[in-house]
């Protein structure tokens, strides 16, 4: 049988491996925040008649109305999307008027988002609480299903520190490649971090599931044992579950059109890193805790790699 | 025990066949005596275009604002809303200071946005010309008034489209003339008569609008003097006696609730508190019809490679599965036009996936029915305990999406963000449908194959 287990410490670098870079992007570039957290507006538009005008005109036109310093990005060969401070309906529809006049083309407005600062801010901190709140009710949930195993709250909180591996992982990822693509963290993305939390808990409760019953099948055995055998005997399991996820959301990313794609780019992320860490990570966690390791871990000699 | 799942066959074919009538594209609606609706998938703004906007009282935030206040804001709202002619609008108190409004396909959403912020006009309109029942008949419905119109010849009637309480006498092309309007009022309270016991809504007049009321009603005693507010009728007293000091009662079948509303529209004008536009957001309709087709693809696609992939690992069981999962899209199609379930972007995102998900429970039962399978069990016993054992895990896993899915849903509600909330409630809904369909649409069916093809009971068509 393959051991998953005693390999577990470089299971946990591979993880550090993903997670440090995007982290430190973080630290460094910080996290684009959409305008749903942050106020502003957001306007997407598309010229059926005419040229595209270039940035600067539409700079120049939007501080003309008041609206300095919009950030102006191209969709595709017709579009444009303009990012600015807030602005009101009214300002929107003098400045598409304008532009149909000065740069005689002709406009379709695709998008128009408008959000005040203060209720950014708001939607901001009541995401950070939903979060919270989900980590919680699943802590209680595993702790109270798993009541009548030893220690029912560490597979609780393994499940948390997993789950808290997927959060990283994506907001890590987010991070780098909100720098380099463009994206922004918005409530669709925080939609996703969230969808990402239940499923990452759902792997691991599967091979929690199956540790709890074979400790009831299998007294003697030790636990380090016990708990590869339980991942190997799931193996099958979380792959293909993984695999069938994973082929929807291939699907809805090839074909599925843009503006589901960065949703569907971060729950593809989110879903590998789940699956990821319920087979190399949760378990082990509570191995790591039955041995009370980190006894070991700053002594000269590492623990011996059995 | 076998047999108890023949039990189950019926059910559950009545119940496709159902699902599959109710998500066939061109399904009549029920019209079964008084019912009488479509069936249709009612789509978010996002996938048809339109104008959404969130309203928040503009008011400190210290300041209580009462559940009344709020309420009555929504309804004048929904009012001036209908008078847009927009087809399904909504109109949504939000927490408890935030009111959404949805309007789907609006041409001119800085138009719409203006007519939800302007202030409301309320009038006092001579229905001398109607009888009485005639105006009783029109409290609650769109009326037309002479104001601001003195010169211009009878409008479009834009204010009788779309009310949804509109009567056919409201179509006839009556126009009221316009005795006086709000700012002729100074306050206006409920209160309990102290000779009749009931509640009645006293009010005040200015200066102004004493002398305009006293001449009108000393004149018209004994006729209907209806209140409209942004044009529509919302009582219709009448003038018992000349209104001459500039203060009166309008009594009536009032209770409190009604009283003090009656009240506070009168006093307010329009709104009971003041409101401003703190989100507003647009989607052209070619974006999302563009968007919806290609989800449509993609989950047709995703639907079938998992099927694909089902049969394939797991061959007799994985067939049957792949039955089950079309069952379970069915079924969740049908509940989302049944509830229905305003479908957003997202929300197609979440159904999408809830796919892959479905089969999950399905593949945890398989690799144990294979497991028990290699340890030499029968058919039978495999597929019992693989079932039975899978169990716990199914449960745990789900209810543990499911919470989630309810933090979600809060966090939508709270903010009007109908994207976070559609996709938490169709996903939420998938899972449910699916821990049906998974355990025992594919039990059903394993075991109905089972009894009648002997050759079924070869564990090489498990896959092992």
């Amino acid at each position: 049988m393959i051991n998953i287990v005693n390999k577990r410490y470089w299971f946990f670098g591979l993880s550090l491996l993903v997670i440090i870079p995007g982290l430190l992007a973080l630290l460094v570039w910080g996290l684009p925040v959409g305008i749903d957290f942050s106020g502003g507006s957001m306007l997407e538009l598309r010229f059926t008649v005419g040229a595209v005008p270039p940035n600067a005109s539409v700079d120049s036109l939007y501080a003309e109305f008041g609206v300095a310093d919009p950030v102006v990005q191209s969709v595709g060969t017709d579009g444009l999307l303009i990012r600015s401070k807030t602005m009101d309906d009214a300002t929107k529809g003098a400045i598409v008027a304008a532009m149909v006049e000065r740069f005689g083309v002709q406009v379709e407005v695709q998008r128009f988002e408008s959000v005040g600062p203060a209720i950014g801010a708001e939607v901001a901190q009541r995401a950070a609480l939903a979060v919270g709140l989900a980590a919680l009710g699943i802590l209680i949930y595993i702790s109270y299903a798993f009541r009548k195993v030893d220690h029912a709250v560490r597979y609780g909180l393994a499940a948390i520190i997993a789950m808290l591996h997927d959060v990283a992982v994506v907001v890590g990822m987010e991070a780098i490649l909100g720098h380099f693509l463009g994206w922004e963290a918005d409530s669709l993305f925080l939609t996703a971090l969230l969808t990402v939390i239940g499923f990452s808990v759902h792997d691991t409760i599967v091979v929690f599931d199956r540790i709890r019953e074979n400790r009831r099948l299998f007294r003697r055995l030790d636990y380090e044992t016990l708990v590869n055998h339980s991942i190997v005997q799931t193996l099958d399991r979380s792959i293909n579950t993984q695999l069938t996820v994973m082929f929807t959301l291939i699907a809805l990313l090839l074909f599925g059109g843009v503006t589901t794609q960065h949703f569907v780019t971060v729950l593809l992320i989110g879903v590998f890193s789940g699956t990821y860490s319920s087979i190399f990570n949760a378990a082990q966690i509570l191995v790591v805790w039955e041995n009370r390791e980190w006894r070991n871990w700053f002594r000269r000699s590492r623990p011996s790699p059995a | 025990m076998r047999r108890n799942y023949w039990r189950w066959l019926i059910p559950i074919l009545v119940l496709a066949g159902l699902a599959g009538w109710v998500v066939w594209p061109d399904n009549p609606g029920i019209r079964l005596g008084s019912i009488d609706r479509d069936i249709e998938i009612v789509r978010g703004l996002d996938l048809q275009g339109g104008l959404q906007v969130l309203l928040e009282a503009d008011l400190p935030a210290e300041t209580a604002i009462t559940t009344d206040q709020i309420q009555t804001a929504r309804d004048i709202i929904e009012n001036r809303v209908n008078a847009l002619g927009v087809v399904e609008p909504l109109v949504q108190v939000a927490g408890t200071r935030r009111i959404v409004v949805e309007l789907p396909g609006v041409k001119d959403p800085e138009e719409a946005v203006a007519t939800i912020k302007e202030t409301g006009l309320l009038e006092f309109i001579d229905m001398s010309t109607v009888d009485a029942a005639q105006a009783y008949a029109l409290v609650g419905s769109s009326v037309e008034t002479d104001f601001g119109q003195a010169a211009a010849p009878a409008a479009t009637p834009t204010s009788e489209v779309g009310s949804p309480t509109s009567t056919p006498a409201a179509a006839a092309p009556l126009v009221f003339h316009t005795v006086m309007t709000g700012t002729g009022l100074k306050d206006a309270a409920a209160k309990l008569s102290t000779t009749t016991n009931e509640f009645e809504v006293a009010f005040v007049l200015t200066d102004e609008g004493k002398q305009t009321f006293g001449d009108f009603t000393s004149t018209h005693v004994g006729q209907i003097l209806g209140i409209a507010l942004d044009k529509v009728l919302i009582s219709a007293p009448r003038i018992s006696t000349a209104i001459t000091e500039g203060q009166g009662v309008i009594t009536g079948s009032f209770d409190s609730d009604s009283a003090n509303r009656l009240a506070v529209q009168l006093r307010y004008g329009s709104l009971p508190i003041p409101l401003k536009v703190v989100e507003s957001s647009t989607v052209g309709p070619t974006l999302g019809e563009d968007s919806l087709r290609k989800s449509a693809v993609a989950g047709v696609i995703g639907l079938a490679v998992v099927m694909l992939f089902m049969a394939i690992y797991y061959r007799l069981p994985g067939v049957l599965a792949d039955v089950a999962l079309l069952v379970y899209a069915m079924t969740t199609l049908a509940l989302f036009k049944l509830i229905p379930v305003t479908l957003t972007l997202p929300g197609v995102a979440g159904f999408i996936l809830s796919i892959g998900v479905a089969v999950d429970a399905n593949i945890l039962i398989f690799e144990r029915t294979k497991e028990e399978l290699r340890a030499g069990r029968t058919v039978y016993q495999a597929i019992d305990t693989g079932f039975s054992r899978a169990w716990p895990s199914i449960r745990d896993s789900n209810l543990s999406t499911l919470i989630t899915c309810a933090i979600l849903f809060w966090f939508g509600s709270t903010f009007g963000a109908s994207i976070v909330k559609g996709f938490s409630l169709t996903l939420a809904l998938g899972v449910m449908v699916s821990l049906f369909t998974a355990i025992t649409v594919t039990r059903t069916f394993l075991h109905v194959v089972l009894d009648r093809v002997r050759a079924a009971e070869s564990p090489r068509l498990f896959g092992v």
